[in-house]
């Protein structure tokens, strides 16, 4: 059981002329909070569609749990934390509704709940704080709430590997400090939680460590090091050793 | 009249019972289907398949083979083709359903054209439901009936990829394949209605339900009542208005939909015109709304 949760080697995702990845490689360990820090562009939805397998590779392998990602997916392995844009929040679905989606992989034909998919919903709720809010719509809930509905899906499905596409974009102070807390909580508890964020002000607290993308892993190690302004001028397309300053 | 007279009457004739057998199954169908377009944003995708069927329904007459083999071929040809033009980047989608729809339509408008019995194929344009027997009924309660069950049953599935598609593929299932089974299953429905309405009037009964009955609730769940319920009434309440006033029946329950959408769209509590914005309706309308 020592395979890490995610293992990235030399993973290069090419679309049409403009390469999104080159040369990635990382790996990293079960029950860790990483978090991925790029501009946009820089590579981080690739890499969580390359480890989704939504995106073929050009060169490079992605393991999850030491297994490629078709097979992963299949055992419910990963969860999907969607950013807020890409979701329709007027779909006519209740918050339990949405849950238990999460469950369709380990349910039969079609779908039917039975008692234990039930009781894991129920449990996902409870654990996220939105049990009191199951019948609601699932866009009447506020920001941080509709990210925590979306965690409880993941956590439904009991996925050993979360992935939140920037979990902290379009919600309040408390709702970011009740979403650091779970975070926390659920990888003390053995799960494995990727971030992105541009969000660099809550990554010392949350993460165990942090990766800096930019087509390619510029660094990647403890927060505060990977978080260095001399590191994150490299990101940013501000180089401090140059001697002109940078557009 | 009696009202006895205004319901009963009409259905001393046979030809009457099966038009309304029809009517009924191709609206109930297609309403159940259009709750999933509605909500992926798939209208104009009805609006395609259920006008490139026609030339493979010709085809289909030409070579005595069932209706619903040749829709089904040119269904998922529409479909394949405009894939091919969307993804050739250049054009956008719209561009690419529209041109591939009306091509392949005026391919079937053109073979109709050049088939010896033309009176009969052009009933597949506006429908015939006067003049459905026995066979076509049999057609319509057999591909209705296989259609309805498995939409009904893949429903949670149809669904999860409606609203994520990625979630979809997250938890190994295949967006792809759901997405062509409801594309497949659009093809068929087309057959089942094309003999109610036509092919130029199903795309009507493929968005109209579902996006009522959006409008009234906020539960996937419930639409699939309400949509095919409402659908129901038009369709009968059509039928009855197009046999006493010696209209288009097609026509007739098609404008019995649009007439409903219009009510609910006006007077839906939660998301209607008037619930919203009940001092400007006001305005619009010289009646009370009993407010």
């Amino acid at each position: 059981m020592s395979a890490p949760a995610v293992a990235v080697a030399g993973l290069t995702v090419r679309y049409g002329e403009v390469t999104a990845l080159s040369e990635v490689s990382l790996e990293i360990g079960a029950a860790r909070v990483c978090g991925l820090v790029g501009m946009n562009g820089s590579g981080k939805s690739t890499l969580f569609k390359a480890v989704m397998g939504l995106v073929r590779p050009d060169r490079g392998t992605v393991l999850v749990g030491g297994e490629p990602p078709a097979r992963a997916r299949r055992s419910g392995a990963v969860g999907y934390v969607p950013q807020s844009e890409s979701v329709d929040w007027t779909f006519p679905l209740s918050v339990g509704e949405v849950v238990m989606t999460g469950r369709y992989g380990r349910m039969g034909w079609t779908r039917r709940p039975r008692a234990a998919d039930r009781a894991a919903a129920a449990a996902a709720l409870e654990r996220v704080e939105l049990a009191d809010l199951a019948g609601r719509q699932i866009g009447a809930l506020s920001g941080g709430q509709r990210k925590r509905a979306f965690v409880a899906r993941a956590l439904a499905q009991d996925a050993s590997v979360l992935l939140l596409d920037e979990p902290f974009a379009g919600i309040d102070k408390r709702s970011e400090a009740t979403m650091t807390r779970l975070l926390r909580e659920l990888a003390a508890a053995g799960r494995t939680v990727v971030v992105s964020t541009h969000e660099l002000r809550a990554l010392p607290r949350l993460c165990d460590e942090a990766v800096l993308l930019k087509n390619a892993v510029l660094a990647h190690g403890d927060p505060a090091s990977v978080l260095h302004p001399d590191t994150l001028a490299l990101a940013f397309g501000l180089d401090p050793l140059a001697e002109e300053p940078a557009a | 009249m009696s009202p006895f007279e205004l319901l009963i009457a009409p259905l001393e004739y046979p030809f009457m019972l099966r038009a309304l057998a029809v009517t009924l199954v191709a609206a109930v169908v297609c309403a159940v289907l259009s709750c999933w377009l509605v909500l992926i944003g798939w209208s104009l995708m009805g609006d395609a398949v259920s006008h490139a069927v026609l030339p493979g329904v010709v085809l289909a007459y030409l070579v005595g083979a069932p209706f619903a083999l040749g829709a089904l071929v040119f269904g998922l040809l529409a479909v394949a083709l405009i894939g091919v033009v969307r993804d050739g980047g250049r054009v956008k989608e719209d561009a690419a359903i529209g041109t591939v729809f009306t091509t392949l339509f005026a391919l079937g408008l053109v073979l109709i054209s050049v088939v010896p019995s033309q009176t009969d194929l052009s009933h597949i344009l506006f429908g015939n439901l006067l003049g459905v027997y026995t066979p076509e009924l049999v057609q319509v309660l057999v591909l209705g009936a296989v259609t309805l069950a498995v939409l009904l049953l893949k429903r949670r599935d149809l669904t999860l990829y409606a609203f994520d598609p990625v979630q979809a593929h997250a938890i190994g299932l295949s967006p792809r394949r759901l997405g062509a089974l409801l594309l497949g299953l659009l093809a068929l429905t087309t057959v089942v209605a094309l003999q109610a309405v036509g092919v130029i009037l199903v795309v009507a009964m493929l968005i109209i339900p579902g996006a009522a009955a959006y409008l009234l609730t906020d539960r996937f769940s419930r639409m699939l009542v309400i949509a095919p319920a409402l659908a129901a009434v038009c369709a009968v309440a059509g039928l009855y208005l197009s046999y006493h006033l010696n209209t288009s029946s097609g026509g007739m329950v098609v404008l019995a939909q649009g007439t409903a959408f219009g009510l609910v769209y006006l007077l839906s509590p939660r998301h209607g015109l008037v619930g919203a914005r009940l001092s400007r309706a006001r305005r619009g309308r010289p009646v009370s709304l009993g407010a």
